[in-house]
C-alpha cells in the first residue's frame, strides 16, 4: 500500500476554507488525511515529502484549452499537451471541440476522455461541438453528446452568430441542463480584423475589431438567456464593458458566468509592440483601461474562472504577416504563475487567485475535482510562490511553444504536480 | 386580461377553447350513441336528408377528410369533396371570394382545414353555413379532441382525475391544443412531454404541467398520447436529428413500463415509426390507435348532428 505524506506545507484550498499550515496524506491514489494540527505522527510506510513551506493545493483545473489532436498533431498532441499541463500544475483540462474532426459526434467524445485517462496525467474533459463541425448552421445531437461526456458545447473562437441559432441552442440545451460557452464576438464587427481598435491600431494600419464587438454579443445572449432559461458561459471576455453586462446580468440573478484568461488580465494592445504575432489573440488584446477592469472583475467575483486559453501554434503559423498570423497563444505552463502576478500586486488574495484556478471552473463544469476533499482523487499543486523563473519559448515544457510572455521574468513556480496520487511533474529544484 | 374566444359554441365548431365540459359531454354522449349503432342494421339517413357538407380542404388530409365523408354519408347528407390546395388560390381568387361562391351555393354544413390558424373562423363571419373546423395551422383539431375524449372514455369510463401525457411536438400541434382545451375543462391532468424547442414556457399558463424528461413526465400516467413528429423539425433545426429525439423522447417498451399498467398509447397518426414510437409499442395491446380512427367517425357524426338540430333547411 503506497502512502504518501506531505509534509511542511501551506495547504490551500478555497472550496473549503483552508488557508494554513499543515500535512496531507495520500493513499494510493486518494486523499487520505489532512492535519493542520501539524502532529508529529507519520504513518506506518510512508514517503515523506517536504514541501519546505510551498503551497499545496488542488490541481488545477483549466477550462479552456485547445489541443492539436486530432487533426493538428503538428502543433501539440495529447502526450505533449499533457506535459505542460503537468508543468504548469493543471490536472484537468476542459478541451475545444475544433479540432479535426471537430468533436460533434459521441464517439469522439468518448475517444478524447479515453486518451486522457491513457497519459495518467490529465483529465480531458472534452467539450461538444455546439453545430455540426463548428459550421455555426446545424445544432449538433446535444442529448447524445451530454451522455457521452460532453462536459458542455461551444464553437470554440466561432462565435454562435444567427441569434436564432443561439435562441434554439440555449433553448434545446436547457432541456439537458446543459452549459453553452459563447464566443462573444459579433462576427459582422471582427471580420478581417486583427487587434483592438484604438490609435496604435490607427498608427499601425491594422484591421481592427472594436470593443463593442464583444459588448454587443454579450448583451444579445444575455437577452437569450433569460428568454429560454438557458445556461450560458462566456469563454475569454476581454472587455470592460463586457464584464459590466455581466456584472449586471448576475445581479439579476441570472445564471451566467464568465472567465478570462492571463494575457486579458496581464498584457494590453501594446503587446503587439512591432507586429508581435505572437501577441494576436481573439478576442484582441484590449487597452490598459480594459485590463485594469478585468482585474476588478476578477477581485469582486464578477469573473468566475480563469482559463489558460491554451492554443497551440506551429511557428509557420506566425511567422507570417500580421494580418495573415493564427491567432492564439501557449499559456498553461505559465497559468498558474500569471495569475499570482495579480496576487503579488495586491488585486487578488491567495485564495481568490486559487479558487480562480480550481474549484470555482469545477463546480461550473458540474465535476468533482478543484478541492482536498477526503476521498477524493489526489490531484496536487505544488509551488513556491516567490520563486523567480524566467519564460523562455523554446524550452517550455510541452510541443506548442507560442508564448506571449517571452522572456518574461516570472514569481512563482510549480515544483511538483501529482495526478491520482501520482507524479507527473517535479522541477529539479525539488528534492 | 384573459382571452375571450370569440365564437357562436351554437353554429359553428371552429375549437375546443371555452367550451363548456356540459356540452362536451353531450357531444361525447352522442358520439357514443352513434358508435354503438350498427349502420347496417339501422338507418340514420334522416339525420341530414336534404342537407349540404361540404369538406373544404386546402391541406392533403386522407383520414380526416375521409371520415367526415363517412359521417355525412350516414346520415344522409350531400357530400361534396373539395381539395382547394391549388386549384383557386392559383388563380388567384382570396380566401373570402371562396367563401362567397360558397354561400351562393347554400351549404348547409362547411367542413375546413387550412394550413393557416384562424382559417376557419374568418369564414365563418362570412357564410351562413355551420362551420367545422377540420384542423387550422397550429391552432385547434376540435374533432380530433373530441374523438380522442370519447376513445379514452370508452376504455377507462371518465376523463375526470386521470393523468394524460401528451408528447412530442406540442409547439406545431393543433392536435395538442385543442386536448389540452378538452382534457382540462373535463378535469384531466395534463403532461406536456418535449424538449423546449418543441415546447415553449408560455404552455405552463395553460393549466398543464410541463417536461422535458420523458421518463418523469410518463411516470403513473393513465394515457400517453404521441404526437408526430414531422421531418420538417429536423431541417429547421429544432430537433438535431431523428437518432437523438428516439433516445430521449420515443416511446418505447421501457418507458411505456413506467406509466401506470395498462396505460393507454395514442397517437393521431400518420405516425413516423421508429421516430416517436417504437413500431412493436405501436402495435402493442395497450395502443388503441385503430380505436381513435373508429372513434373518428362517430364523433363526426355527432357533430354534425348537434350542429344542425333544430335548424330548419333552408
Amino acid at each position: 500500500m503506497s502512502l504518501l505524506l506531505f509534509e511542511n506545507v501551506h495547504l490551500v484550498d478555497p472550496s473549503s476554507d483552508l488557508n494554513q499550515r499543515g500535512r496531507l496524506l495520500v493513499c494510493k491514489n486518494r486523499i487520505a488525511g489532512i492535519d493542520t494540527r501539524l502532529d508529529e505522527a507519520v504513518p506506518d510506510g510512508a514517503t515523506i515529502i517536504n514541501g519546505n513551506g510551498a503551497v499545496l493545493c488542488p490541481g488545477l483545473v483549466d477550462m479552456r484549452v485547445e489541443i492539436g489532436e486530432p487533426g493538428y498533431e503538428y502543433r501539440e498532441t495529447i502526450a505533449s499537451a499533457a506535459r505542460a499541463a503537468s508543468a504548469g500544475g493543471i490536472t484537468t483540462i476542459a478541451v475545444m471541440p475544433t479540432c479535426r474532426p471537430a468533436i460533434d459526434n459521441p464517439a469522439l467524445v468518448r475517444m478524447l476522455r479515453t486518451r486522457g485517462e491513457e497519459t495518467g496525467a490529465i483529465t480531458i474533459l472534452p467539450y461538444g461541438a455546439l453545430t455540426k463541425n463548428c459550421e455555426g448552421k446545424e445544432l449538433t445531437e446535444i442529448g447524445l453528446l451530454h451522455q457521452a461526456g460532453a462536459i458542455a458545447f461551444t464553437d470554440g473562437i466561432h462565435a454562435i452568430d444567427p441569434a436564432q441559432l443561439m435562441y434554439l441552442a440555449l433553448s434545446y440545451a436547457s432541456g439537458f441542463n446543459a452549459l453553452i460557452v459563447q464566443h462573444p464576438e459579433d462576427p459582422s464587427l471582427a471580420k478581417a480584423g486583427c487587434v483592438t481598435s484604438s490609435v496604435l491600431a490607427t498608427r499601425l494600419g491594422l484591421p481592427s475589431i472594436p470593443a463593442a464587438a464583444e459588448t454587443i454579443m454579450i448583451a444579445r445572449d444575455i437577452r437569450l438567456a433569460e428568454l429560454t432559461g438557458g445556461r450560458l458561459h462566456f469563454g475569454h471576455v476581454s472587455t470592460g464593458e463586457g464584464v459590466e453586462l455581466i456584472r449586471q446580468a448576475k445581479a439579476r440573478g441570472l445564471p451566467i458566468t464568465c472567465d478570462t484568461a492571463p494575457h486579458y488580465f496581464d498584457l494590453n494592445e501594446n503587446s503587439i509592440g512591432d507586429f508581435r504575432t505572437y501577441a494576436k489573440f481573439s478576442p484582441p488584446l484590449r487597452s490598459e483601461q480594459d485590463r485594469l477592469a478585468l482585474c476588478t472583475a476578477l477581485a469582486d467575483g464578477t469573473i468566475d474562472a480563469i482559463a489558460s486559453d491554451h492554443i497551440p501554434r506551429d511557428a509557420d503559423d506566425k511567422r507570417v504577416p500580421f494580418t495573415q498570423a493564427a491567432t492564439g497563444g501557449t499559456g498553461m505552463v505559465t497559468l498558474l504563475s500569471i495569475t499570482l502576478t495579480r496576487v503579488h500586486d495586491g488585486t487578488l488574495t491567495l485564495p481568490q487567485a486559487i479558487a480562480l484556478l480550481t474549484h470555482k471552473p469545477a463546480s461550473l463544469l458540474g465535476i468533482q475535482a478543484g478541492s482536498l476533499t477526503i476521498g477524493s482523487h489526489a490531484d496536487l499543486c505544488l509551488f513556491l510562490p516567490k520563486q523567480n523563473w524566467i519564460v523562455h519559448s523554446g524550452c517550455l515544457p510541452g510541443r506548442a511553444q507560442n508564448t506571449p510572455f517571452d522572456r518574461r521574468s516570472l514569481e512563482g513556480q510549480v515544483i511538483g504536480t501529482w495526478k491520482a496520487g501520482r507524479c507527473v511533474y517535479k522541477t529539479d529544484a525539488f528534492v | 386580461m384573459t382571452h375571450e374566444p370569440c365564437r357562436n359554441a351554437t353554429r359553428h365548431l371552429l375549437g375546443l377553447e371555452g367550451i363548456s365540459s356540459d356540452k362536451i359531454t353531450s357531444l361525447l354522449d352522442l358520439a357514443e350513441y352513434y358508435a354503438q349503432m350498427d349502420c347496417r342494421t339501422t338507418s340514420s339517413r334522416d339525420v341530414l336528408r336534404g342537407r349540404t357538407l361540404i369538406n373544404l380542404f386546402f391541406e392533403d388530409s386522407t383520414r380526416t377528410r375521409t371520415s367526415f365523408e363517412i359521417a355525412g354519408k350516414r346520415l344522409g347528407a350531400d357530400v361534396i369533396n373539395m381539395s382547394v390546395p391549388q386549384s383557386s388560390i392559383n388563380k388567384g381568387e382570396t380566401l373570402l371570394d371562396t367563401a362567397a361562391t360558397l354561400n351562393a351555393m347554400h351549404t348547409d354544413l362547411l367542413v375546413v382545414r387550412h394550413s393557416q390558424s384562424g382559417v376557419p373562423t374568418l369564414l365563418a363571419k362570412k357564410v351562413d353555413a355551420s362551420v367545422i373546423n377540420a384542423g387550422d395551422g397550429l391552432h385547434e383539431h376540435p374533432t380530433q379532441a373530441l374523438l380522442d375524449g370519447l376513445t379514452i372514455r370508452h376504455y377507462l369510463g371518465t376523463l375526470a382525475g386521470l393523468t394524460v401525457a401528451i408528447c412530442g411536438d406540442i409547439a406545431h400541434s393543433r392536435v395538442a391544443r385543442s386536448n389540452i382545451y378538452l382534457l382540462t375543462t373535463m378535469g384531466s391532468h395534463v403532461r406536456l412531454i418535449a424538449p423546449p424547442t418543441l415546447l415553449p414556457n408560455t404552455f405552463r399558463q395553460m393549466g398543464v404541467d410541463i417536461y422535458h424528461h420523458m421518463d418523469e413526465g410518463v411516470k403513473d400516467v393513465d394515457v400517453i398520447m404521441m404526437l408526430r413528429l414531422q421531418r420538417e423539425r429536423m431541417s429547421t433545426g429544432l430537433v438535431p436529428s431523428a437518432r437523438e429525439y428516439f433516445r430521449f423522447f420515443g416511446l418505447d417498451h421501457r418507458r411505456l413500463n413506467l406509466a401506470r399498467k395498462n396505460a393507454l398509447v395514442m397517437h393521431p397518426g400518420p405516425m413516423n415509426r421508429g421516430i416517436e414510437i417504437e413500431s412493436s409499442v405501436a402495435d402493442s395491446d395497450q395502443s388503441v390507435i385503430q380505436k381513435q380512427v373508429e372513434m373518428g367517425v362517430a364523433v363526426r357524426m355527432a357533430v354534425l348532428d348537434d350542429l344542425t338540430r333544430g335548424k330548419d333547411i333552408p
